[in-house]
């Protein structure tokens, strides 16, 4: 009996990002553009794929990919509902997506006709930071309800953002929630980061983000 | 949290590195996982008696060596260590900061027997 040391050097998730590079690929070659859309349950995730639909199907055609640790089919059912092409993945309990169930995800949409893919990941805002999908940006919905001491608490999935979208400020009149400390903590740990802030309640600040989104897909196809 | 995934990483890297070293068994595995990672020793060790049960790493023993975060401030190339979540650069109070180590997260060896 030997005893060996075997020299391994490898990134313990290197089979999730190897996936993730494939869907990259994927989604390059079908020319969809993809966010992966991270927030709390409840953050308002679903409405504000629903509220980027409206903002932009005259001339944009989204596909849906729809996280849930559940078997259930509610969000997906809802982008369905309005002529959009959405699946619905099944984590089995996991807190966040992998790249190998957005693999299978996209396998059941049509991606040559996409032009924008919107994923929505499981509500929590620890894991998902850590699993590369192999989409373009990461956006984060924070809520006024969820409380203006998010970036101090969870300062991972801020460092890792392209867009910032802060929602439902209809509601800033009924809770103490201090913009300004908010920003402060944002800032500390991504300057200068892409934010809008909306509701997707009464549709307010959804153009600048439609507007946004919109330079960002011309981009995306000159290159 | 996803330790539970991250623990059937380490068990299939671990034993496709043993088997390619054509290893009896393995004995130990050595992780190397930054401050910055949100990943708990003592969930992945929880997980890893019960997976590796019936495999070729049963019994194999974890260990993490954890590494301090080191943040690089983009304004004065200044290099400092993190001790909370969120401070500036000492040297300018510059927040404009990137990770220059603290985020690791790999397997760097196992020790394993022959026959
Ligand atoms: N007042 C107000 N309520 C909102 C706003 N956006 C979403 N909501 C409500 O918030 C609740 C959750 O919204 P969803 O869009 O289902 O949130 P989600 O993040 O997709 O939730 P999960 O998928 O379950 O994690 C619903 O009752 C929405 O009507 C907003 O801007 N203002
Ligand atoms: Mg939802
Ligand atoms: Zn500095």
């Amino acid at each position: 009996m030997t005893v060996n040391r075997v020299q391994v050097v490898e990134n313990i998730l290197n089979a999730n990002d190897q996936v993730a590079q494939l869907n990259r690929q994927a989604l390059d070659n079908a020319g969809a553009f993809s966010i992966n859309l991270m927030a709390s349950p409840g953050a308002g995730k679903t409405s504000f794929i629903l509220k980027t639909i409206q903002a932009l199907r005259t001339d944009v055609k989204i596909g849906v990919v729809e996280g849930d640790t559940a078997p259930v089919t509610i969000d997906a059912d809802k982008i369905n509902a309005v002529g959009m092409p959405a699946v619905q993945i099944n984590t089995g309990g996991e807190c966040h997506l992998d790249a190998v169930m957005l693999k299978a995800g996209l396998q059941q949409l049509p991606l040559p006709e996409i032009d924008l893919l919107i994923v929505e990941n499981v509500g929590n805002l620890i894991c998902p930071a850590a699993f590369d999908l192999g989409t373009h940006i990461n956006l984060l919905i924070a809520s006024i309800p969820e409380g203006d001491d998010k970036p101090y608490k969870y300062p991972n999935i801020y460092r890792g953002l392209d867009v910032l979208v802060i929602n439902k400020t209809d509601l800033l009149p009924y809770i103490d929630f201090r913009m300004d400390y908010f920003r402060q903590g944002v800032e500390m740990l991504n300057p200068g980061l892409t934010t809008f802030a909306v509701s997707c309640k009464t549709g307010e600040g959804i153009d600048a983000w439609a507007d946004w989104l919109r330079g960002r897909l011309a981009a995306s196809r000159q290159v | 949290m996803h330790e539970l995934a991250v623990t059937e990483s380490i068990l299939e890297i671990a034993t496709r590195h043993a088997q390619q070293a054509e290893a009896a068994r393995v004995t130990d595995i050595y992780l190397v996982i930054g401050q910055l990672s949100s990943i708990v020793d003592d969930s992945v060790q929880f997980y890893w008696d019960a997976m590796a049960e019936n495999t070729i790493c049963h019994g194999a023993q974890l260990h993490f060596k954890r590494i301090q975060a080191r943040m690089l401030c983009q304004d004065c190339q200044g290099e400092f260590e993190l001790a909370s979540q969120l401070e500036p650069c000492p040297a300018c109070g510059s927040y404009r900061l990137t990770v220059a180590a603290g985020d690791e997260f790999y397997m760097e060896s196992i020790e394993v027997e022959k026959i």
